[in-house]
């Protein structure tokens, strides 16, 4: 009889990869903020959904959002550019080699300020990319200036009151062209992973903004991002779940409760209805559910918008399969008779 | 000195008796947007086909249409192609220029002119040559809405009658300018020339002096503008991604790069493309995709003008600092600001070479021509790549948007070189890898492209401080070790860009230091130096910087040397002085011209002379 107790067996996910290698560096952001809550479920969904860490790419800009790249899938290559030009970065790194999984993270200040004309372009682009927007509506860094996503009425901690509308980053990509749209909460652990999951599996621009509490400096009363003003006005539009391609689940669908989306590649989202009916493939529908509950002081949260059908900008270049990156020179310098006929045209 | 070169050129402007052949400019003085530019593309190429050295330079507004345009032919058969200051025939058939172009010409020079702007009237010292363009026009172009096209043939007709252009190589030069597919617009333009001609013959007896003959010195040769020379030397280069936003001078060199890419690097089996090009929404979002497709692996480029670079200060520090290769065309048109964007300078030297903030530096290369136009893209991306930093490539206004005679290039014969990056087998074999160690004492780290696929592959890009792994470090020696590597890396480039073109002349105390479109100009005014005032120069023709030892060197050898560059600040000397001996910074004299036309001959010669007191 043995008296050595039996190793548990580690838990790996369906590409023989344990959770450990999804994550990383310590956090030196604060402790109980939202950003951090934001990197746990991307180490969470990237190890669920069993995709390799080295196969995705991590791009940021500027500000505290943008640090954390690093506190997850340090496997993964990841780039901290400059402030509000993540887009840009990142367009080119998709094109450049159009397998890679890109994940931006920006914030409020990087997407809605000084990047809000790249984020714009990148949503009429349709890049293939996940666009993450850990909106928190200030400034963090530089110690609690307001951000264009602040909402009117909302104060500092310094009683200062914004007095200018904000900008709404999921009006703009339901506007512009991104084909997948969602607002959630950081501290909706279940809904943000079943977004985040869906996004990893659409092959077009996910943009995704999440209310993520700044505990240092947007989290007291008068704030509309704390967890409490949070807590007590998020309004999901739907309960929210992810069934993986790989998962051979049948969901079984009660009659008139339930919408089913299949994704590009064959995975499934299910929305299951809470009150009214939400339609996430309705632009104006989308538009007008914002529009209500910023009325009504209520932050919508959920799947807004989603059409799987326009072609992703790689798609749209009309770019080989392969990486363009790569590409051997047999296939990148023309012969010399291309030459020869172009030196004649010259003569 | 061009090849043609085979003895003194006569300096006096002649008298009517005296024949001047092939060696003259033509000026052709329209209205932007009139059509001109085919009938001038005519004329010069008829003098190529004749085996005469030309250039073409358009002088043109910033505007779609209706302000005035000037093109300038010259043809010389010592092979000068620079500028030249003075017009020996104007063709005038701008109403609103016409007085003050004819008034600006030296005595002696031709005038051909629309009949009804009586510019005889004007003065009595040129040789007149009236013609009556619409009369003309009418019975041979029944359709109206073309004879404003058309009726430009007209004064090749006449232009060609007069200097002696064989017909055969303008029929030729036309035909080739509207293709097989345009042969009727063809026949009605020739038709054009034929009228001009046979009017030429009957009214107009030759005055003038100016008179060319069949020469063989074009044999090989092409014309080329030094966008497109850019463009094929991306292309050849293996080029995958380009990002860029349209600003003059620099948008046809993307414009002709889309056209070759179309042609050539389709996949034949699957129709898709082996690259990707980018209108982006600005130049900050250009240079960012560069960064990001650089960094990923692309051969990644952008071209812009003087206010694209100063928007992509950010970046290139970014791409200096994380070290990502990236090549940027700098198609330099007058600043500051808006300045003069329709004409060329040398002005965004100083700027680039520190551009961004902190302690930044980057490798510029400076062609002077349209090859090296096509050899310096190649070099480019091999430099950035094998030192993972961003690359400009120097060019103005003058080389990329100007007709220029060139040997024919050369398909490259070196393989495509993609620098020091580490591939999934390179990780198995070595474990691991440390993104900004100097392995090999060259300051040159290895890098990963994302999605290599080993678990090791990754590292962390940032544009904030961090260690040789990458690590984020706000340590003051990690710091420091850091840049003292950019630095090295730096350094290490001094001999591995171009080396710059030397002419040592055994008798000159005078060395004259020039770069880019400013070498036609500084050749011909070595030669005027030498014949007419006999003084003798050596020569420094500058392909790159960082600077290179060869310049040290040159410094030494001669007391006076002058650093020709068409700027008001002489950027160029500045930098120089930076790094020059402390002996040798008395030696330095500045010549610059910033007018914003081509640089000319003359305008070097006179102020050398003012500045030796001869």
């Amino acid at each position: 009889m043995s008296t050595v107790a039996a190793q548990p067996p580690k838990k790996v996910n369906r590409i023989g990869l344990e959770v450990l290698q999804y994550k990383g560096a310590k956090s030196t952001l604060c402790a109980g903020c939202g950003h951090n809550a934001i990197s746990e479920r991307l180490i969470e969904c990237f190890f669920e959904m069993g995709v390799q860490p080295w196969q995705v790419a991590k791009l940021s800009g500027i500000g505290c959002s943008s640090k954390s790249p690093a506190y997850f899938l340090s496997q993964a290559h990841g780039f901290n550019a400059v402030h509000g030009r993540a887009p840009a970065v990142g367009t080119g790194a998709v094109l450049a080699n159009r397998h890679i999984i890109g994940i931006t993270v920006s914030g409020d200040g990087d997407t809605a300020s000084i990047g809000l004309g790249q984020f714009c372009h990148m949503l009429r682009r349709n890049i293939p990319m996940i666009y993450i927007i850990e909106n928190n509506g200030v400034y963090g860094l530089t110690k609690g200036q307001f951000s264009a996503t602040a909402d009117l009425g909302a104060t500092l901690k310094t009683g200062v009151v914004n007095d200018l509308p904000p900008m709404d980053c999921c009006l703009l990509g339901i506007e512009l062209g991104a084909t997948f749209v969602a607002r959630s909460f950081s501290g909706d652990k279940r809904q943000l992973s079943a977004i985040l999951k869906a996004a990893i599996a659409h092959k077009g621009l996910s943009v995704i903004d999440v209310i993520s509490p700044c505990v240092t400096f947007n989290d007291h009363e008068g704030s509309t991002k704390s967890y409490t003003y949070m807590k007590e006005h998020d309004e999901p539009l739907h309960a929210v779940d992810f069934v993986p391609a790989f998962e051979d689940i049948s969901v079984e669908i009660e009659e008139g409760t339930v919408r089913e989306i299949t994704l590009h590649d064959g995975s499934k989202l299910i929305l299951k209805k809470l009150g009214k009916d939400y339609d996430p493939t309705s632009k104006l529908g989308a538009i007008q559910a914002i529009h209500d509950a910023g009325e009504s002081g209520h932050v919508v949260t959920g799947l807004l918008y989603l059409d799987t059908k326009p072609p992703n900008f790689a798609d749209l270049l009309h770019l080989v399969d392969e990486p363009l990156a790569t590409l051997p020179e047999s296939r990148t310098r023309p012969s010399r008779e291309a030459f020869d006929e172009i030196m004649d045209e010259l003569r | 000195m061009p090849e043609t070169q085979v003895r003194p050129e006569v300096y006096s402007a002649g008298s009517s008796n005296q024949r001047i052949v092939n060696d003259l400019s033509i000026q052709v003085a329209t209205i932007n947007g009139s059509g001109s530019q085919t009938a001038n593309t005519v004329l010069m190429r008829s003098l190529f086909q004749m085996g005469i050295p030309v250039s073409g330079k358009n002088l043109f507004p910033s505007n779609i249409a209706g302000l005035p345009t000037w093109f300038t032919i010259r043809a010389n058969k010592y092979g000068w192609t620079a500028r030249k200051r003075e017009i020996d025939v104007l063709i005038a058939v701008n109403a609103e220029t016409a007085r003050e172009d004819a008034l600006a010409l030296e005595p002696g020079a031709a005038v051909i002119y629309d009949e009804p702007l009586n510019l005889n009237a004007v003065r009595s010292d040129l040789h007149f040559y009236p013609v009556p363009f619409d009369k003309l026009v009418t019975p041979i172009c029944p359709e109206a809405r073309l004879r404003k096209l058309v009726r430009n043939m007209i004064y090749d007709g006449v232009a060609a009658h007069l200097l002696g252009i064989d017909f055969e190589e303008v029929h030729k030069a036309l035909n080739k300018q509207f293709g097989a597919r345009k042969a009727k617009a063809a026949e009605l333009n020739w038709n054009a020339v034929l009228v001009g001609k046979e009017y030429a013959e009957k009214n107009l007896p030759k005055t003038d002096p100016y008179i060319v003959e069949r020469m063989n010195a074009t044999t090989g040769k092409i014309i080329v503008d030094g966008n497109t020379a850019c463009a094929l030397g991306c292309v050849f280069a293996g080029v995958t991604a380009i990002f860029w936003y349209p600003i003059t001078p620099s948008t046809s060199m993307i414009e002709a790069a889309m056209g070759y890419l179309k042609r050539y690097r389709i996949d034949k089996e699957t129709g898709k493309s082996t690259f990707a090009v980018v209108q982006a929404e600005d130049e900050l979002a250009a240079i960012g995709m560069v960064i990001g497709a650089g960094w990923a692996g692309a051969r990644a480029m952008t071209a812009t003008s003087g206010p694209g670079i100063s928007l992509m200060a950010e970046f290139t520090g970014l791409g200096y600092y994380a070290e990502v290769p990236a090549v940027i065309f700098d198609v330099q048109r007058v600043g500051p600001s808006t300045g003069l964007p329709t004409r060329t300078m040398q002005g965004d030297l100083l700027s680039t070479a520190v551009l961004s903030h902190g302690d930044t530096q980057h490798p510029m290369l400076l062609p002077s021509s349209p090859e090296e136009c096509f050899t310096m893209a190649g070099t480019a991306f091999d430099l950035a790549e094998q030192f993972q930093t961003p690359v400009f490539v120097m060019t103005d206004l003058d080389l990329g948007m100007n007709n220029w005679m060139s040997d024919t290039f050369e398909y490259p014969k070196e393989p495509i070189r993609r620098g020091k990056v580490l591939s999934a087998e390179d990780l198995k074999r070595l474990g691991g890898f440390e993104r900004y160690r100097d392995v090999d004492g060259d300051g040159v780290g290895y890098r990963t492209l994302p999605g290599t696929d080993h678990p090791a592959a990754a590292y962390f890009t940032r544009g904030s401080g961090h260690n040789p792994k990458g690590q984020y470090s706000e340590r003051p020696d990690d710091y420091i070790r850091n840049v003292d590597r950019l630095a090295l890396k730096f350094k290490t480039m001094r001999s591995r860009v171009p080396a710059p073109e030397i002419i040592h002349n055994g008798s000159a105390s005078v060395g004259l230091i020039c770069y880019g479109t400013s070498r036609c100009a500084v050749e011909e005014s070595r030669d005027q130096l030498s014949r007419k005032y006999g003084l003798e120069t050596s020569y420094l023709r500058l392909k790159a910087y960082p600077f290179g030892p060869e310049l040290r060197e040159f410094l030494s050898r001669y007391s006076r040397v002058y650093v020709i560059e068409q700027n008001r600040d002489g950027q160029m000397l500045a930098l120089m002085k930076l790094e020059a001996d402390a002996a040798d910074i008395d030696k330095f004299r500045s010549v610059c011209y910033y007018g914003g036309l081509p640089l000319d001959a003359h305008t070097v010669t006179e102020e050398i002379v003012r500045q030796e007191g001869l």
